[in-house]
């Protein structure tokens, strides 16, 4: 039970701070999540979408079709205000549960 | 060259049926994606080949198939499409309520759009269902029920005589065997018999039985207070004891807990009353609502109360009827053959003519197999009506079928399946089937509260009607099936649009195939009344003939009733003579009165006697060339008060007395049947071998006793005088107030013997209406489906051409253009229907002609085939056709053609 919880919660938590600077596309996403994790998180474009547009019908991100010059239009997600809140209260969550696990099992990478 | 991503993605989503915009975002969507990562695969020098390759693999459609389904779509949505994703541990069994509860919703939405329509086919199907549920209810109480005893599938009616004419048993015969049998676990005997109630307020006559003491215990009912008799209760010389029905208990002794042990006085008697039955318990007569049962004097019920003829040992009068119960798992057939095997034995000890022994019948069968065919015929009847009304809504069906015929071709161009649609339509026929059903058993629960209140007691066990599981279930089956079979035609009609030409703009109107089918439908109906019809036109027919028939005496100004000797003080023949006399000169002379007729048997009535003659000087070859004739006791008076006529000689007269030479008076039959070419009067006979030969001294034209559909049968009248019996009728006739005839009637009575009672007062009239009771009822209803039957297929008729002509308008409006008149168009459109009309009338003639033997056993003096019946009854279908084409073709008439050709 807290697995499935906690694996959603973090998935939702690494697509909501990867639009939190900027809106991104669907692959850019599975991208940067691959490589800013040196390819330890990978996102299964299976699973990434679903979850993209569910995350749209909750409301914390919102897609839009951008066509740029050059480009075939694609669709960037833009972080939303209800995202923002959940991306915060998350991070703060995880941020408890490691410290947590530190002040136990000392595995702080820092 | 790139792969058409878009493609790919689409193929692989297709099985999802997502809304159109939605999945064009998806698609696009997904190819980019897949692009992209075809694109970085190039860049990082991969081939054209391995670059797809690596895409195609980055891609697991089933895992998006599903998480797409997850997140797309509402979950009803996605479980109607079980075999692409369901969670295991979801329960089959809700998602089928869940599509079934949203078809009904749409359903009932749908329906709701067209009240008009939906209140009319309803209307339709309450009138088909609920009269079939009413009928079925009177078969089902009658025929179905078993009667209301214990085990009641054991119980037979046992009979004197080989064949079926029923006989009734001699006390020695009866008691034979009851020794002798080894089928059953019990036999009863019975008689039945009128008592004179005293010394309880006015005398009063009882309806009641004699019955041998195990009786109660062989029907297996038991008391409701008190008990009933016990084997004690038989033994000679028991003392009287009585039972009494609930109904007699109430109305006499006003429902008192303390009547147990109570003494009446019974015929002059005292008896003691040990029970009371509960309420609704009948005994094997049904048609009598009987009051009271007394245990035998001399362990087989009494012949004559308190004779001292050793019943024991009477062998040749029988007047017992018997009843048995079948021992377990016993069959009538090996009952039978036990009873024979009886018969063979006592044929040996006592030989007798040929013919004689013992037969049975199922009790159920002995009390509801007369009116059979009758519930059968009329709940074929009432089937037919409800096929014309299913074919009535299915052509509305049709054409709301045609109305919708878009909304269909639209739905499956958006991808709905044909069995979605069927379905779909299929849900909201039975719905509407179900609200029929809903409104027939109203009307089922109203008509079985008019039949018991009718009160009617020629049709058997109809005070038991109850609507219970069997009616439900039935009125539940009617109602599916009725859905099912108004509702399968125009589901598969409007599943399969021609998708073209439905979804071409304008275009309204659906395939010719669909108007034939309507048309055959009317056809159908028109068929279908007309079999309904020409039923009712023969029963009608011949309940005419039966009103016209000569009954042989003049029911009008004729009081009748029934006066019991039954009291000690009558027991001897003089008494009774004397008191006949003296009464009848005091009734002559009650002012008003014209004639009293005093006898043993009334006309209609059908209770009389019946003997053997024999003819002087003409022995009989063998038994079986005795006459057997109706024997009747009468006053001189008697035929003057009927109004019936002398044909030849004379009527008794007062000198016809016991000292007098014996004489007869015969009637038409039975002269014509003995002395066909000779006349009869002075001829001599004589039924009882011990008596002289009696003259036939006049003959009287037949007067129908047992009936009036019955043909005549001999009869044979002997004067009062010179046969004296216990039980009297009496029938005066009167201008004056049938009151006043009655207080007259009953004040000399009571001046002549305060302790008669006189009862069964009714005038003749009435006494005939009810011998035609039953068929009355069935007239009434058979007459009340025939009408059903024509008022549907009327409408049927007139909807069709309706319809017609609404969607022939611009065909119409260029014909008037062209210079058609409207009488041409008028005429096409009524020869339009008459077309329909006719193929229906011939079909029906078949149909009727092949169904006429059903119907023969309720005529009367009718050939099934009456060819005047079939002339008027198709006449009249025509006429009222007639009408209903006029009012849709004068429409037609009326047709502008310029906004005709611009309305489309």
């Amino acid at each position: 039970m807290l697995d499935k919880e906690v694996k959603r919660g973090s998935t939702e938590m690494l697509i909501l701070a990867l639009v939190e600077d900027r809106p991104r596309h669907g692959y850019e996403i599975a991208k940067l999540i691959e490589e800013r994790s040196d390819g330890v998180l990978q996102f299964h474009p299976a699973s990434l979408y679903p979850l993209l547009y569910r995350m749209e019908k909750r409301g914390l991100i919102k897609g839009t079709w951008i066509e740029k010059a050059g480009q075939r239009r694609r669709r960037y997600y833009k972080l939303m205000p209800e995202g923002k809140k959940a991306l915060n209260e998350q991070r703060q969550t995880w941020s408890d549960f490691f410290a947590a696990l530190d002040r136990v099992a000392k595995i702080n990478p820092a | 060259m790139n792969p058409n991503w878009n493609h790919i993605v689409r193929e692989h989503l297709a099985v999802l049926r997502l809304p159109p915009e939605r999945e064009i975002e998806i698609v696009e969507e997904q190819a980019l994606h897949l692009e992209a990562t075809y694109e970085d695969a190039l860049a990082a020098g991969s081939s054209e080949a391995e670059a797809e390759a690596r895409a195609m693999r980055s891609y697991d459609w089933r895992l998006l198939e599903c998480e797409l389904s997850r997140a797309e779509r509402p979950l009803a949505a996605r479980l109607r499409e079980q075999d692409l994703w369901r969670p295991d541990n979801y329960p089959r069994r809700r998602i089928r309520m869940e599509t079934l509860w949203q078809d009904l919703r749409f359903g009932a939405r749908s329906l709701m759009k067209q009240p008009s329509f939906i209140a009319l086919a309803v209307l339709t199907l309450s009138l088909g269902i609920g009269a079939n549920t009413a009928i079925f209810s009177v078969v089902n109480t009658v025929l179905l029920r078993p009667l209301p005893y214990k085990d009641a599938e054991q119980l037979v009616a046992v009979w004197e005589g080989r064949t079926q004419g029923n006989q009734v048993f001699s006390p020695a015969e009866f008691l034979d065997y009851q020794a002798q049998n080894q089928s059953f676990t019990e036999m009863a005997a019975y008689r039945s018999m009128y008592f004179t109630l005293t010394g309880q307020g006015e005398p009063e006559q009882l309806d009641g039985m004699i019955v041998s003491a195990n009786f109660f215990s062989l029907l297996g009912v038991p008391a409701e207070h008190g008990h009933i008799f016990q084997p004690e209760d038989g033994r000679a010389g028991a003392p009287r004891v009585a039972v009494i029905s609930h109904d007699f208990w109430r109305q006499r002794f006003g429902g008192a807990s303390n009547v147990i042990g109570k003494a009446l006085t019974l015929n002059g008697e005292p008896v003691t009353l040990i029970g009371v039955m509960p309420p609704g318990f009948q005994d094997t007569s049904q048609s009598i609502e009987r009051q009271i049962w007394l245990n035998p004097h001399q362990v087989v019920p009494d012949w004559i109360p308190n004779s001292t003829v050793d019943l024991l040992s009477m062998r040749h009068t029988g007047y017992l009827q018997v009843i048995a119960r079948l021992k377990h798992n016993g069959t009538l057939h090996q009952a039978q053959m036990d009873l024979d095997a009886v018969a063979a034995r006592l044929q040996q000890q006592y030989p007798r003519p040929a013919g004689h022994g013992a037969h049975i019948i199922s009790l159920q069968e002995q009390t509801v197999g007369n009116v059979r065919p009758t519930l059968l015929i009329l709940l074929g009847a009432v089937s037919l009506v409800l096929l014309i009304a299913c074919a009535n809504v299915t052509s509305l069906m049709l054409a709301r079928a045609t109305e919708r015929y878009r909304e269909m071709a639209i739905r499956t161009a958006l991808g709905a399946s044909r069995w979605r649609i069927v379905r779909q339509l299929l849900v909201e026929s039975l719905l509407m089937a179900g609200l029929g059903g809903a409104g027939g058993w109203l009307l089922a629960v109203w008509s079985e509260r008019l039949i018991v209140a009718s009160g009617l007691r020629e049709i058997p066990r109809l005070n038991e009607m109850g609507l219970d599981y069997r009616v439900f279930a039935f009125t539940l089956i009617m109602s599916v099936l009725t859905g099912l079979v108004f509702g399968l035609a125009p589901a598969l009609a409007a599943a399969k649009p021609d998708l073209n030409s439905a979804l071409k703009e304008g275009s309204r109107s659906g395939p010719a195939g669909r108007n034939r089918l309507r048309q055959a439908l009317v056809v159908a109906e028109v068929a279908l009344a007309l079999v309904v019809l020409i039923g009712a036109g023969l029963l009608v027919n011949s309940f005419a003939r039966l009103l016209a028939v000569k009954p042989g005496f003049n029911p009008q100004h004729l009081l009748t009733m029934r006066i019991g000797l039954t009291n000690q003080q009558y027991s001897k023949s003089v008494d009774k003579k004397r008191f006949v006399t003296e009464l009848n000169a005091r009734l002559e002379a009650v002012p008003g009165v014209e004639s009293v007729g005093i006898g043993d048997d009334l006309p209609v009535a059908g209770t009389g006697s019946s003997t053997t003659l024999k003819i002087q000087d003409q022995p009989a070859a063998s038994p079986n060339d005795l006459v057997a004739v109706g024997l009747h006791v009468i006053n001189p008076h008697y035929f003057d008060a009927l109004g019936t006529r002398l044909l030849k000689g004379r009527v008794f007269t007062e000198r016809d007395t016991a000292g007098a030479p014996s004489v007869f008076i015969i009637n038409e039959t039975l002269a014509r049947r003995l002395w066909p070419n000779e006349d009869p009067l002075g001829k001599r006979v004589r039924y009882n071998s011990a008596d002289p030969w009696g003259e036939i001294v006049g003959v009287v034209e037949d007067v129908k006793f047992d009936g009036l559909h019955l043909a005549s049968t001999p009869h044979l009248f002997e004067p009062y005088q010179q046969n004296a019996w216990s039980f009297l009728v009496g029938a005066i006739r009167s201008p004056l107030d049938q009151k006043a005839v009655l207080a007259a009637a009953q004040r000399e009575v009571k001046a002549l013997d305060p302790n008669l009672a006189v009862s069964n007062v009714r005038m003749m009239e009435e006494v005939v209406a009810q011998s035609l009771a039953t068929r009355r009822f069935t007239l009434l209803l058979f007459g009340l489906f025939a009408g059903l039957a024509l008022l549907l297929a009327t409408v049927g008729i007139y909807g069709v051409l309706t319809a017609s002509v609404s969607q022939r308008t611009r065909e119409l409006g260029i014909r008037i253009a062209l210079g058609a008149t409207a009488r041409d168009v008028g005429r096409m459109i009524v020869g339009q229907g008459l077309k329909l009309v006719l193929s229906g009338i011939a079909l029906g003639l078949v149909g009727a002609l092949a169904l006429q033997r059903m119907i023969e056993k309720l005529l009367f003096g009718v050939s099934p085939t009456d060819p005047l019946t079939y002339i008027a009854i198709a006449s009249l279908l025509v006429g009222v056709a007639l009408v209903a084409c006029w009012i849709p073709a004068r429409r037609a008439t009326k047709v502008d053609p310029l906004v005709a050709l611009r309305s489309e």
